[in-house]
């Protein structure tokens, strides 16, 4: 669990972050959205002491990270940056072991996680580990940062718009990737983006920030659907919110006995998916079946409808 | 191809030169008058090169020394407000011509080896210093911020990162520094220091052109292959440092 208490960051005369507090529940995906120069890259740089906050504190499981020394903390914590900051002159296989070696892993140990990171990243290792960066595509990049930012096993994992130099198919790709990553481990995450709708689909709670100051910190539901007057409302009212709504909800959820013709729809598929291919292929309900092929009745198109709508 | 073989004919007409100089007299005798000697013999060639390398060499570690030590202080962040003075300190060293050095430097250290190699590490600390300057803030800084933030201390940073990515550029830097005191260490003989200006003097002091010649040609040779060489081991820095693609030119 990760605690901000009252933090502010001052740089001359301006007020960069301004008496934020949150709470950050262990093993969530915490994303921080706002504009350029809302704070919001600041806070998250506050966390691992890339700077120094000038109020407030930080407490990671109870202890005040001012108690920590700053090198040792860091190692503790996974940081992921946009444009990756691979080190050009170091293998694929050594770039991911930076953190372990500098915690002073042994050989075995290190090489067998960086195999492991490796093929979890859809990486060979046979192919993949000797490799320069510059070898690498873009996406290929982007995966390998992450990689690395996740191999000393750390528990929180501070990500600074880690997607941002992305293409949107290889981005999407990418976001995915992240979910599959952290049902897999657990880390808490906190994502720093000024993506609203990259937001939605990552995020436990989404924290909104502009001017330094904390404008709203809630769920993705709730953010979309009771958003704070003034700035919030203003980022996600667009034509956008009853699709971003939609996506947060799945098809299992609106399922309801009868039959229908066609191809079926998956129970995992989220909403706003489900009603494209229901538009598309022209019909008023779509079968659903369960992951194994399981006939799980039907979802009707006035149901997704009815989910779409500004909730009451 | 045609370069190698070039690089190899220069390497054997050099080495043939310094170690049997008199296999060339046939083509300097036209240049003496009144029956003087067509080859400097006083000392044998390959001495005095072995020891105009060796003040050059000396001249180029200690400036290499000097001057990466001075951009890695104030790249620092408890050095950066020394930056204005060590830029105005390596170039009064450059701007100061070497032979005004040799004049001021003779009384108070006395003649031969001192004077020279103070001329020659003052003269050839800017190179070094301005690039490493450059090499050391032209590290990207993603990586910087990356190497902060898994946890490397300031040491780590600078040894694991900063400096292999600067090398490049800091080794371009020694290139042009030793090939500039590969020519200009010949005016190290004007205070009694040993090498190759021993050979161009002789000849200025005897009107003899064929010294003139072999000792000039001699210099010239050492400082294209030496320039050649460095550029060899600045390449591979580079390749190495992954920040150049496969296939750029440097």
């Amino acid at each position: 669990m990760i605690e901000i208490d009252r933090l502010s960051r001052r740089f001359g005369d301006q007020l960069a972050v301004d008496d934020v507090s949150m709470t950050i529940e262990r093993g969530t995906i915490t994303v921080i959205v706002g504009t350029s120069g809302s704070g919001k890259s600041t806070t998250l740089r506050m966390i691992n002491r890339l700077i120094e906050p000038t109020g407030g504190a930080i407490r990671i499981d109870g202890v005040d990270t001012k108690t920590l020394q700053p090198d040792i903390l860091r190692r503790r914590i996974g940081y992921v940056i946009q444009g990756h900051g691979l080190f050009p002159h170091w293998t694929v296989a050594r770039n991911i072991a930076a953190v372990p070696h500098l915690l002073g892993w042994d050989k075995a140990r290190i090489d067998r996680r960086v195999s492991e990171l490796l093929t979890l990243f859809q990486l060979d290792p046979a192919l993949y580990a000797g490799k320069f960066p510059h070898e690498l595509s873009g996406g290929q990049q982007q995966r390998v940062g992450v990689a690395r930012g996740l191999a000393a096993e750390p528990e929180v994992l501070l990500m600074d718009e880690p997607f941002g130099a992305l293409d949107p198919v290889i981005r999407a790709k990418a976001q995915e990737d992240l979910l599959a990553i952290h049902e897999r481990f657990g880390t808490t995450i906190v994502l720093v983006t000024h993506d609203m709708e990259e937001a939605v689909m990552l995020a436990d709670r989404i924290a909104v920030m502009d001017g330094g100051k904390l404008l709203q910190y809630d769920r993705p539901e709730a953010i979309l659907g009771a958003p704070a007057a003034g700035f919030v409302e203003q980022l996600i009212a667009n034509g956008e919110r009853p699709f971003r709504l939609l996506s947060l909800a799945y098809v299992a959820d609106l399922a309801e006995p009868g039959t229908a013709e066609g191809t079926p729809i998956t129970a995992t598929t989220n909403l706003r998916d489900a009603l494209s291919q229901l538009i598309w292929t022209r019909r008023d309900a779509a079968p659903v079946v369960g992951a194994d092929g399981i006939d799980l009745g039907i979802v009707r198109l006035s149901r997704v409808l009815a989910e779409a709508g500004c909730p009451l | 191809m045609t370069v190698t073989l070039l690089r190899l004919a220069v390497v054997l007409v050099l080495a043939a030169f310094l170690v049997d100089p008199h296999l060339f007299q046939p083509l300097f005798e036209p240049l003496t008058q009144n029956g003087a000697p067509a080859i400097y013999d006083r000392t044998p060639f390959w001495q005095l090169a072995m020891a105009h390398l060796g003040i050059v060499l000396l001249a180029a570690v200690l400036a290499t020394i000097v001057a990466v030590g001075m951009a890695i202080f104030v790249t620092r962040p408890a050095g950066r407000e020394f930056l204005p003075f060590s830029r105005s300190l390596a170039n009064i060293g450059q701007t100061v011509p070497p032979v005004a050095v040799l004049a001021l430097a003779v009384p108070s250290v006395g003649f031969g080896l001192k004077p020279t190699l103070i001329a020659l590490f003052l003269y050839g600390l800017l190179p070094i210093f301005e690039n490493a300057l450059a090499g050391l803030s032209e590290v990207p800084a993603p990586v910087v911020e990356a190497a902060r933030g898994m946890g490397m201390n300031a040491r780590q940073r600078l040894f694991g990162v900063e400096l292999p990515l600067a090398l490049p550029v800091i080794l371009e830097g020694v290139r042009i520094s030793t090939i500039v005191n590969v020519g200009t260490a010949t005016l190290g003989s004007t205070v009694a220091a040993k090498g190759l200006g021993e050979v161009i003097v002789a000849g200025l002091l005897s009107s003899n052109d064929a010294f003139i010649l072999q000792g000039g040609i001699v210099v010239a040779l050492m400082a294209i292959l030496i320039y050649d060489a460095l550029g060899a081991v600045v390449r591979n820095a580079a390749r190495r440092s992954g920040l150049a693609r496969t296939g750029d030119k440097i």
